[in-house]
C-alpha cells in the first residue's frame, strides 16, 4: 500500500538528557485524519513539533512524500510549506491585519501576487465565516475567531498535511464549537490531518484512526474510534478515558 | 536678571544649540545604526563578531562618556589618528549610544514570544524572512519608548563636549560666565535652551508610549 504521505520511522527525541519520544513509528496516509490523545506531558506536542522540524530529533527519520524533513536542511522551507501547523496559544502576528496575516507567507515565501493571495484569503475567510473581519487586527478578535484565522493562514500555503495542537484548549467553552466545526469541514474535504485534542467526543466524530500516546510511545492504536472510545483494549487507555467521564 | 544681557547673548546660545543639535543627532543616528548592527550580530549568532559586540557593549556602558571622549580626542592623536572635535563628539556619542540602543533593542527582541518565530517558520519563512517581517516590526514598536529615553539621555550627555573645546551650550554658558560674570542670566538661558532641545523629544516619547499601550490593550 503506497498511499503513505508521512512516514515517521523509529524517531527518538530528548530534551537534554530527558527522553520524551522513544522509537516511535507512524505512517499517515493521504486523506487520513488521525487523532492523538494521551495524558499531559506524554509528548503529543513534541511529536507534532518534530514533524514540523521545530525540534531536532536524535534518532530515526521523518519522511514527507519520501523526502526527509530535517531542521537544518536546505529544503526545510519547501518542506514546511507542505506542513501546516496551528498551535494552542494564539500565534497570529499582532502587528498585521487578518488579511495580511494570511497573505504574508504566500506573497513573501511562495512569491504569489498580492491580488491572487488576497482573493484566496478572502474566499477562505468566507468559508470560516470571517470575511467581514479581514481588516481587523488580531487583538480585536475573540479566541475562537483567532484560531479560525490561524487555520486559514495555514491553509493558504496549500499544505499537504495539517497539524493541529490542542487548538481549542485555550478557548472559552462557547467558542470551542465554532472552531471544531471548521476542522470537521476540513476533514470532510479530504485534507490529511494530525490532531491533538482533549475534546473526546470531537475526536470520536472526526477520527479515521486514534492513537493513544503515553511516555512517548504509542500504547494503543485503533481504526475504529467508536470502539476505542467505548471499550479500549489496554488498561492504560481505559484509565485515561475514564478521567474524561463524570460518573457517580 | 538683565533683559538686555539676555537679548545680547541669544545669538551665541542659538549657535551653540545648533551645534549641539547637529552633533547630537549625528551621534544618535550613529547610535541607532551601531545598535541595530550589534543586535543583528547577536541574534544571528555571527561567530567571533558576536563576542566582540558583547565586549563592546559592556565596555561602553560601563565607562563615562567623558573618558571615551578623552580617548578619542587626546589618546588617538598619540598613535597618529587625529580627529576633529566635532567628529570626536559624534563618534563618542554614537559609540556610547550604540551600546545603549543595542541593549534596549535586544530586550525588545527578547520580549517577542518564541511562538511568533515558530509560526513564521512553520509557514515556510526562513530565518531572515521571519526576522524581517515578523520579529523586527514588533521589536521596534515595543522598543520605541526605550529608544526615545536613550535619545534624551544622549542629548543630555552632549554637555561634556565642552571638555574637548566644542562650543556647545555648556561651553558657551561657562565661557560667558567666565568673561562677564552674568551667572544667573547665563544659567537660566542654559536651562531654557536645553528644554528647547529636549522637551519635544520627551513629549513625543510619552505620546508614543500612550499609543503603544493603547495598541496592546485597547479595542
Ligand atoms: N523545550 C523543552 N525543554 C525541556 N523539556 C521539554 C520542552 N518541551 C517539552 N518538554 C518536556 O517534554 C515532555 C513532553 O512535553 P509535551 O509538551 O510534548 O507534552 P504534551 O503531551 O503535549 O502535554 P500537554 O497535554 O500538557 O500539552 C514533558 O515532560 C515536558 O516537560
Ligand atoms: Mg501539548
Amino acid at each position: 500500500m503506497d498511499n503513505a504521505l508521512l512516514r515517521i520511522e523509529h524517531i527518538e527525541k530528548a530534551y537534554d538528557e530527558h527522553g520524551v519520544i522513544h522509537d516511535l513509528n507512524l505512517v499517515v496516509e493521504k486523506g487520513e485524519v488521525i487523532v492523538i490523545i494521551g495524558p499531559s506531558g506524554c509528548g503529543k506536542s513534541t511529536l507534532l513539533r518534530c514533524i514540523n522540524a521545530l525540534e531536532d530529533i536524535q534518532g530515526g527519520q521523518i519522511l514527507l512524500d519520501g523526502v526527509p524533513v530535517k531542521r537544518d536542511a536546505r529544503n526545510i522551507s519547501a518542506m514546511r510549506q507542505k506542513i501546516g501547523m496551528v498551535f494552542q496559544s494564539y500565534d497570529l502576528f499582532p502587528h498585521k491585519t487578518v488579511l495580511d496575516n494570511i497573505t504574508l507567507a504566500p506573497i513573501k515565501v511562495q512569491k504569489r501576487t498580492r491580488k491572487d493571495a488576497e482573493e484566496e484569503a478572502v474566499a477562505l475567510l468566507d468559508r470560516v465565516g470571517l470575511a467581514d473581519r479581514r481588516d481587523d487586527y488580531p487583538r480585536q478578535l475573540s479566541g475562537g475567531q483567532k484560531q479560525r484565522v490561524a487555520i486559514v493562514r495555514a491553509l493558504s500555503m496549500h499544505p499537504e498535511i495539517l497539524l493541529l495542537d490542542e487548538i481549542t484548549a485555550a478557548l472559552d467553552p462557547e467558542m470551542v464549537r465554532e472552531v471544531l466545526d471548521v476542522v470537521l469541514t476540513l476533514a470532510r474535504s479530504g485534507i490529511t490531518m494530525l490532531i491533538v485534542t482533549h475534546e473526546m467526543s470531537f475526536a470520536q466524530a472526526i477520527a479515521d484512526r486514534v492513537i493513544f500516546l503515553e511516555n512517548g510511545q504509542i500504547v494503543e492504536e485503533s481504526r475504529d474510534p467508536a470502539k476505542f472510545f467505548t471499550e479500549p483494549e489496554t488498561p492504560r487507555a481505559k484509565e485515561f478515558l475514564r478521567t474524561f467521564r463524570y460518573e457517580r | 536678571m538683565d533683559p538686555g544681557v539676555i537679548k545680547s547673548y541669544l545669538p551665541l546660545y542659538r549657535d551653540a544649540l545648533l551645534l549641539t543639535l547637529r552633533i547630537g543627532w549625528q551621534g544618535v543616528l550613529l547610535a541607532f545604526i551601531i545598535g541595530f548592527l550589534c543586535v543583528t550580530a547577536i541574534r544571528f549568532k555571527v561567530p567571533v563578531v558576536r563576542v566582540i559586540v558583547k565586549g563592546y557593549i559592556e565596555l561602553f556602558r560601563n565607562t563615562p562618556l567623558l573618558v571615551q571622549l578623552f580617548f578619542l580626542y587626546f589618546a588617538l592623536p598619540k598613535i597618529g589618528i587625529r580627529l576633529s572635535p566635532e567628529f570626536c563628539g559624534s563618534l563618542g556619542l554614537g559609540l556610547l549610544g550604540g551600546a545603549y540602543m543595542a541593549e534596549t533593542f535586544r530586550s525588545g527582541l527578547d520580549n517577542i514570544p518564541v511562538i511568533q518565530q515558530e509560526s513564521a517558520e512553520s509557514l515556510g519563512m526562513n530565518r531572515l524572512q521571519a526576522f524581517r517581517y515578523v520579529i523586527l516590526p514588533q521589536a521596534v514598536a515595543s522598543s520605541v519608548p526605550g529608544f526615545l529615553a536613550n535619545t534624551i539621555f544622549l542629548l543630555k550627555e552632549t554637555s561634556v563636549f565642552s571638555t574637548i573645546s566644542l562650543m556647545d551650550l555648556m561651553f558657551t554658558a561657562k565661557d560667558l560666565i567666565g568673561m562677564y560674570a552674568k551667572t544667573i542670566e547665563c544659567l537660566t538661558l542654559l536651562v531654557v535652551f536645553y528644554l528647547i532641545m529636549l522637551l519635544p523629544v520627551s513629549i513625543l516619547g510619552s505620546f508614543v508610549e500612550r499609543r503603544l499601550r493603547h495598541a496592546e490593550y485597547g479595542d
